[in-house]
């Protein structure tokens, strides 16, 4: 593995973190960043934000987000599968849309309602 | 029929601003030009708002919604599709044109106004970028509503000038979509972005961020289309250096390049403004210097949690509402103004016909302070200070004090000391 460099986003001093090929970490400033820096190293996780397809006029978008943090390199894979939806009945902000996406217990819902915008 | 307040703007500020007012048991009315309220908000689909205000991380239309509900519960009166066009003060009462597809124009006086109107993003004329002028540079956040809002992806190839927030937010976004982001260029030696931006957005696709660059030309196709453009690395007083130009075949610029507070309504009003936050002057009160005209949210200055918007705009919906409660007393102002290392400050005014138990005072610094002090000094003598680490231009800093502290007839600075 070749040496690597991480932004620490704990707090706003952003230390950049340097692992090298040995799993030396260096150039954090506390504690935090090295777990910051170790977690990003074994099992990043992120929230995917994007939107879904409708059949409205009015509102042709809505928008979805995984309801917990995802792997990282599941996030193509699961923005693949959220652009097939498509919407067609009135739904309510919160509900789900994709449930256990990609066998990671974690579920795509609507974060506004399909109706929001008609009014 | 007159309205006790007109709220100008549905977005997280003018919800705020008159769910606040209406708890207070007033007549509000708010005008929205769009036909949804929740502002810009609707288009923010990614997460990380209300940390602050509600300890969770919701996403842009999530953190509308909490306000939304608010508002249809307090039955506020509310215009969608409707757009002020001008507003007057005739014999002590406001007077504002308002036009809808629907109704045309039409007259509503107020004994006040709150301007919730929120803000504009810079073009490339306001930075004189030179080059061809094609179509395919756009602002970035124009580009988010088509995306997020229309379904309408603007490019395939794209470039971002500017590194602010939304800038980042787009490359990330324009990337899950399919499009290909070629780089950032940032003018400055460092990003106006949030770390976790830097990371989570450009990082995280591998897409190079270019500090001290800038855009130096624009060429484009015989269609008048964008066929590529140059970067080049900018000396310390940001003049390129030859040499150093990088070309990219792209058919999408992004200008993520700044916001100005939005106050085009209140061209008809003579107001003291302010050069530093290119808005109006006000007092803690978020009063003007026109009695019973309130301003707040990105209207007021621009702001980088909505967060601030919603708690600021609250408070100048109690303002309005204490207003017509006549609880003004006789006006006696000082100025507020920003000393060293300060970009701007808010309130520009402190009138003593206020009462208030608390000041808060907003600033931004103009550079990166490790170890910060924050002073206030009223003439010779220290009336406040605070220790701050991390002080950083990109995020906006909130003070607060005891009012009994001031003399009512001397100006007080704000500044901050490097340790």
């Amino acid at each position: 593995m070749m040496s690597k460099e991480f932004i620490c986003i704990v707090c706003p001093r952003g230390c950049h973190i340097k692992v090298d090929e040995i799993n030396n970490i260096s150039g954090n400033q506390c504690k935090r960043g090295e777990a910051y820096v170790k977690n990003e190293m074994q099992n990043p996780k992120r929230v995917l934000t994007t939107t879904v397809r409708t059949t409205f006029l009015n509102n042709p978008r809505v928008s979805v987000k995984t309801d917990d943090s995802i792997p990282k390199d599941l996030i193509f894979p699961a923005m693949e599968l959220i652009n097939k939806v498509i919407i067609t009945k009135k739904m309510e902000i919160g509900e789900v849309v994709i449930s256990n996406i990609l066998n990671t217990g974690v579920n795509i819902v609507l974060t506004k309602g399909t109706s929001n915008n008609s009014n | 029929m007159i309205k006790d307040i007109v709220v100008i703007g549905g977005g997280a500020s003018g919800l705020a601003a008159s769910i606040a007012a209406k708890k207070r048991n007033k007549d509000v009315l708010l005008v929205e030009r769009e036909n949804s309220l929740g502002g810009i908000l609707n288009q923010c689909i990614h997460n990380g708002f209300g940390l602050d205000m509600f300890k969770e991380e919701y996403t842009g239309p999530e953190y509308a919604h909490r306000f939304i509900e608010d508002f249809n519960c307090q039955n506020i009166d509310y215009l969608l599709n409707t757009t002020a066009i001008k507003l007057v003060k005739n014999d002590g009462l406001y007077e504002i044109i308002i036009t809808s597809k629907e109704k045309g124009l039409e007259k509503i006086q107020t004994k006040t106004v709150i301007i919730s109107s929120g803000c504009y993003e810079r073009t490339r004329g306001q930075i004189m970028m030179p080059g061809d002028r094609p179509q395919g540079v756009i602002t970035a956040g124009s580009a988010q509503r088509y995306l997020n809002i229309n379904g309408l992806l603007v490019g395939k190839r794209v470039f971002i000038l500017g590194s602010g927030d939304i800038g980042l937010i787009m490359a990330r976004r324009m990337c899950l979509e399919g499009a290909e982001v070629l780089g950032v260029a940032e003018i400055m030696p460092y990003s106006n972005g949030l770390n976790r931006n830097i990371v989570q957005c450009l990082n995280d696709f591998d897409i190079p961020l270019y500090l001290s660059h800038t855009v130096t030309k624009i060429e484009s196709d015989e269609f008048k289309c964008l066929k590529a453009i140059t970067i080049s690395e900018v000396d310390e007083r940001f003049q390129p250096i030859k040499n150093t130009e990088m070309c990219f075949e792209i058919d999408t610029l992004l200008l993520s390049i700044g916001l100005i507070p939005d106050i085009t309504l209140l061209d008809e009003i003579e107001l003291e403004k302010d050069s530093l936050t290119k808005s109006i002057k006000i007092n803690q009160a978020y009063e003007s210097s026109e009695p019973g005209l309130f301003i707040c949210g990105n209207s007021l200055q621009v702001h980088d949690l909505v967060d601030n918007v919603s708690k600021e705009s609250n408070r100048a919906g109690n303002s309005a509402a204490d207003y017509l409660e006549n609880k003004v007393n006789k006006r006696q102002r000082i100025k507020v103004l920003p000393g060293k290392n300060i970009v701007y400050v808010t309130p520009q005014y402190i009138d003593f016909g206020w009462i208030f138990k608390d000041l808060i005072i907003n600033f931004r610094a103009s550079k990166k302070i490790e170890k910060a002090v924050i002073k206030v000094y009223q003439k010779e003598e220290l009336i406040y200070q605070k220790r701050r680490t991390f002080v950083v231009p990109s995020e906006m800093e909130t003070i607060s004090f005891s009012y009994q502290e001031l003399k009512k007839d001397e100006d007080i600075t704000v500044e901050l000391e490097e340790v």
